[in-house]
């Protein structure tokens, strides 16, 4: 009976395994460890210190009676709806546009993604001084001559989430743009001859050969700018701290704002976990197919 | 140097064997091939040679020592890759050096070493350059010297070949022969090509799902084909299979081709084959017959056991030194060799002559050799 | 009318479109910087656009070495020093394990190295808000609670891990396993292959991975603002401190100078080696 240890490359493989297990020691500990436990706090009574006290699902109750939770979930909807459809919409055609053999394609394309080099914190205390009634875009067109025209949408609650659009779109439609253009210059360039040989005209090549083949990095996108939106945390903090009041709440402020500052943890750990939820609902779904596609 | 014994080698990949108990005993010095079509196992039996993968049982002897719990460091192989595999990061001298360096030779000595190989494969002006800075054929060259440099008890070669155009496979195809005379060394080949099989090796494993079909010489293994297979495999174009029945009668054996149970074609039998086949009177049988046992009778051997008909040409196809026809044995189709000069009429019929001495027969269910 | 090919109307336009988003994207950051140079009574009484008169470097400095920020009124260059405290072993650390973990899942797979695989890409997408209040527990039990070393710098090197093995597992796909067999044959064992073979072409991808993790870090604001106090905080929390303090009178040219300081590492490090940092931005997206 031969022996069926792998002796010989045993200290190579053993080291593999050495060298890979701290990660997925961390992994399984700091990720998936810690889902289970802010599960875990969200089934107690937590408030500034961690407690064991299981009260089932009463923060659940407590988050969904609250009226600020459900500001937060619906400034979710309009920021990320809006959010996702512009910076991918505008991204698509930037990048479209920069694919006609732009002169100083380059400079364009530094110019358009510069800002998701920057910190969310400071695009958002540079759109705060921009949509700054006092002195930001109002009070350039008032000097313009146009004395009544109005801009304060920061300062007005059922407005100032737009602002937090704008501000986002700014920040990341470069990005868009960049992973398109990546899939435009993905696309075979045989195919794109074989459609004008066909007399195909160009809108016609972009509509029918061109964006169905990009569906992959469409999915990419979507998935991108989602998570991008679920995320957002910073650039609504240093833009307008979340308010007037709580009007520009999302669930990642709510979590914040109810473990850290008002030390009700275990009802902070209930909207983190509904972060989570949320990210899945978007996040896998697309994942899967994007599995499946490959498979 | 470099006798290989493979006993009863198996692998499974978690619950697919792949390989079915392999056995393989080369002599000193000989030219091993490991022939057989993807996924048939011979890459995966490379690697277990070389000891890059474990095997769920069996031994291997190299130079009559067990090397199964040695790593392939320790095994006294060297090994060429289709890839090349070449070290990006490092110079043509130092992709040659680094084996030696990793096995402590002395320096004088690693020296020497290089100079041998650069010289003997005309590598010497090459030696400071990066891999990606050469030629396919250059790369190649550089990754048997690499090998070389080793002086191993055995060559692992795996497909090294397929990555280069025609006209330098072949130049390669002699110069690793000429380094095979050169060296005495044993030198196992991994391919697919059946050409390079044929050229290069002394001995010639057949593989197919797992199990050597036919371990043997180049001529034992193109002539005397153990299997259906391997008949078909080896060869091109490949052999012709034409379904027949044997018949008995009046002291002698012959080979009906039949329709709806009708013959409609007749071929005589050599004597010195019909006592193989009298066992198989009444039942069906495979007729196998090489493209170049089946000629214009103007090329035909003379005294042989020929069998000529009249058939129609269906397309043809010069390769210069000769003519394929393509034609048909009533719904067999077949492929027969003919002298460029034959007049051939697509569509009309053209006499083919059958060197009946030289055909096989298989058993139509299992495929393996009857006579 | 004499219109060349080249620049026929559809062409003008395109360029026209490109401009003009060009220049709402330099926008707020013109803004910034003209806002930065002038004094606050230039700031009152001229327009958000406007040039300021000369180049006063007043608030700059006010920024840099005097602002108020939380108890203290020495500006922002102790969290800005913060910042590179924290980032450079962060970098270092999550890179270099990010790169024998790649090179582990590509060359070295075992049975489950591929579900882990998976198990890890998971950690990529998770809203970090799931993992805050059990590491702040963590942190606090091991006695590292607020620091910015070890404590901030842990958290992003764990947080990163999966950013940096993906990257690197990517890369390393491509690199040819023939490679690593031939290396075995001629005598390398797992950390000679690494370190001869493998490391000497990985020069693409450390610059990638170490400019992305440099970004991601240096701008993150979420667990600079969770994990670090008392003068231990990175300079994305100490700006929104800044910008958030009331006074008397808002100093949006301190503000915006303090906040362009904030902003100048990486952007210098996007201008010299953006074509790294867009290969990260796709590369990690498209493969993920």
């Amino acid at each position: 009976m031969p022996s069926r240890k792998a002796a010989f490359s045993g200290r190579d493989q053993l080291m593999a395994k050495l060298v890979l297990s701290p990660t997925i020691l961390a992994a399984t500990f700091f990720i998936y460890g810690f889902i289970l436990w802010t599960i875990w706090l969200s089934l107690t009574r937590s408030t500034i210190l961690p407690s064991n006290h299981f009260v089932g699902l009463a923060n659940y109750y407590d988050l969904f009676g609250s009226s600020r939770w459900w500001r937060s979930l619906s400034n979710l909807g309009i920021f990320g709806g809006l959010y996702v459809l512009i910076s991918v919409g505008i991204g698509l055609g930037l990048a479209i546009l920069l694919d006609q053999r732009v002169k100083a394609e380059r400079l364009y394309q530094v110019v358009f993604l510069y800002p998701m080099a920057l910190s969310a914190v400071v695009t958002g205390v540079a759109w705060r001084w921009l949509l700054d009634p006092g002195f930001g875009i109002q009070a350039i067109v008032r000097s313009m001559g146009f004395p009544h025209f109005a801009f304060a949408w920061i300062d007005n609650p059922d407005m100032a989430i737009y602002t937090v659009v704008i501000a986002a779109v700014w920040q990341t439609t470069g990005f868009m743009m960049a992973i398109f253009l990546a899939g435009l210059r993905g696309v075979s360039p045989e195919i794109v001859k074989a459609a004008q040989i066909d007399g195909a005209s160009t809108g016609r090549i972009y509509l029918r050969v061109i964006l169905p083949s990009l569906a992959p990095t469409f999915f990419v996108a979507l998935v991108l700018s989602v998570g991008l939106a679920i995320k957002s945390f910073g650039l609504i903090i240093a833009l307008t701290g979340g308010g007037p009041g709580y009007s520009t709440n999302v669930p990642s402020i709510f979590m914040y704002v109810f473990s850290f500052q008002r030390g009700e943890m275990g009802v902070g750990a209930a909207s983190a976990l509904m972060m989570l939820v949320i990210m899945m609902i978007f996040v896998l779904p697309f994942l899967l197919l994007d599995s499946r596609r490959q498979a | 140097m470099g006798r290989l014994i493979l006993k009863n080698i198996h692998k499974t990949f978690g619950k697919d064997e792949v390989l079915h108990g392999i056995n393989i005993e080369t002599e000193e010095n000989q030219f091993l091939i490991l022939v057989g079509p993807s996924g048939c196992g011979k890459t995966t039996l490379l690697n277990i040679i070389a000891g890059l993968e474990r095997e769920s049982a069996g031994d291997i002897l190299i130079n009559d020592r067990r090397v199964n719990d040695q790593s392939p460091k320790n095994r006294d192989i060297a090994m060429v890759f289709q890839s090349y595999a070449l070290y990006p990061s490092m110079s043509v001298r130092d992709n040659i050096l680094f084996g030696l360096v990793n096995r402590h030779v002395p320096k004088e000595e690693r020296e020497q070493i290089l100079q041998d190989v650069a010289h003997m494969l005309q590598l010497d002006h090459l030696l400071d350059r990066r891999p990606r800075q050469l030629s396919g054929g250059q790369q190649q060259r550089v990754a048997i010297g690499r090998a070389i440099a080793r002086r191993p008890a055995l060559f692992l070669f795996d497909e090294p070949l397929s990555n280069l155009d025609a006209k330098l496979r072949v130049e390669m195809r002699t110069e690793i022969k000429r380094l095979h005379q050169q060296l005495q060394t044993t030198m196992v080949y991994v391919t697919h090509d059946q050409i390079e099989a044929m050229t290069m090796g002394d001995l010639i494993a057949v593989m197919n799902d797992g199990i050597i079909q036919q371990l043997g010489t180049p001529d034992a293994i193109y002539n005397d084909p153990a299997n259906r297979f391997v008949a078909g495999f080896m060869g091109s174009p490949s052999m012709n299979f034409i379904p027949v029945t044997v018949c008995q009668g009046e002291g002698t054996v012959w080979l009906e081709v039949r329709e709806e149970g009708q013959a409609v074609s007749r071929l005589p039998l050599p004597p010195v084959l019909q006592s193989g086949l009298k066992t198989a009177v009444d039942r069906k049988v495979i007729l196998g017959i090489r493209p170049e046992q089946i000629t214009d009778p103007g090329s035909a051997r003379e005294g042989s056991a020929l069998h000529t008909m009249e058939l129609k040409v269906d397309m043809t196809e010069p390769t210069g030194a000769d003519t394929l026809v393509f034609t048909r044995l009533h719904k067999t189709p077949l492929v027969a060799r003919a002298h460029p000069s034959t007049k051939l009429v697509l569509g009309s019929n053209t006499p083919l002559s059958f060197h009946m001495e030289r055909a096989v027969f298989f058993d139509p269910d299992d495929g393996q050799r009857l006579a | 009318m004499r219109i060349s090919s080249a620049f026929s109307p559809g062409r003008w336009l395109i360029y026209g479109v490109l401009t003009l988003a060009a220049l709402f994207f330099l926008l707020p950051f013109y803004v910034m910087l003209v806002t930065a140079f002038k004094t606050m009574p230039e700031v009152y009484s001229t327009g958000i656009l406007a040039l300021p008169d000369s180049l006063n470097f007043s608030a700059w400095i006010h920024a840099w070495s005097a602002a108020t920020i939380g108890a203290a009124s020495e500006g922002i260059h102790g969290y800005f020093l913060n910042s590179f405290i924290l980032v450079i072993p962060a970098v270092i650390i999550s890179t270099a394990i990010g790169a024998f973990n790649g090179y582990v899942l590509t060359h070295w797979r075992f049975r489950g190295s591929n579900i882990f695989f998976y198990m890890l890409l998971l950690g990529t997408i998770i809203p970090f808000q799931i993992v805050l209040l059990p590491m702040a527990w963590v942190q606090g039990r091991i006695g590292i609670a607020g620091t910015l070393v070890p404590g901030l710098m842990m958290v992003h090197v764990i947080y990163g891990l999966a950013f940096t093995t993906l990257f690197f597992r990517n890369y390393y796909v491509g690199i040819p396993h023939d490679l690593i067999k031939a290396a075995r044959v001629d005598g390398a064992g797992f950390f000679s292959i690494f370190f001869r073979i493998m490391l000497p072409v990985s020069t693409p991808i450390i610059m990638v991975t170490a400019i992305w993790q440099f970004t991601m870090i240096w701008n993150n604001f979420l667990f600079g603002v969770v994990f670090t106090q008392g003068g231990q905080q990175p300079v994305t929390v100490a700006i929104n401190d800044l910008v958030d303090t009331v006074t008397s009178v808002h100093m949006w040219n301190v503000d915006m100078a303090a906040a362009i300081f904030a902003a100048l590492p990486t952007l210098l490090v996007y201008l010299i080696a953006g074509k790294y940092f867009v290969r990260g931005l796709t590369a990690g997206a498209v493969k993920g």
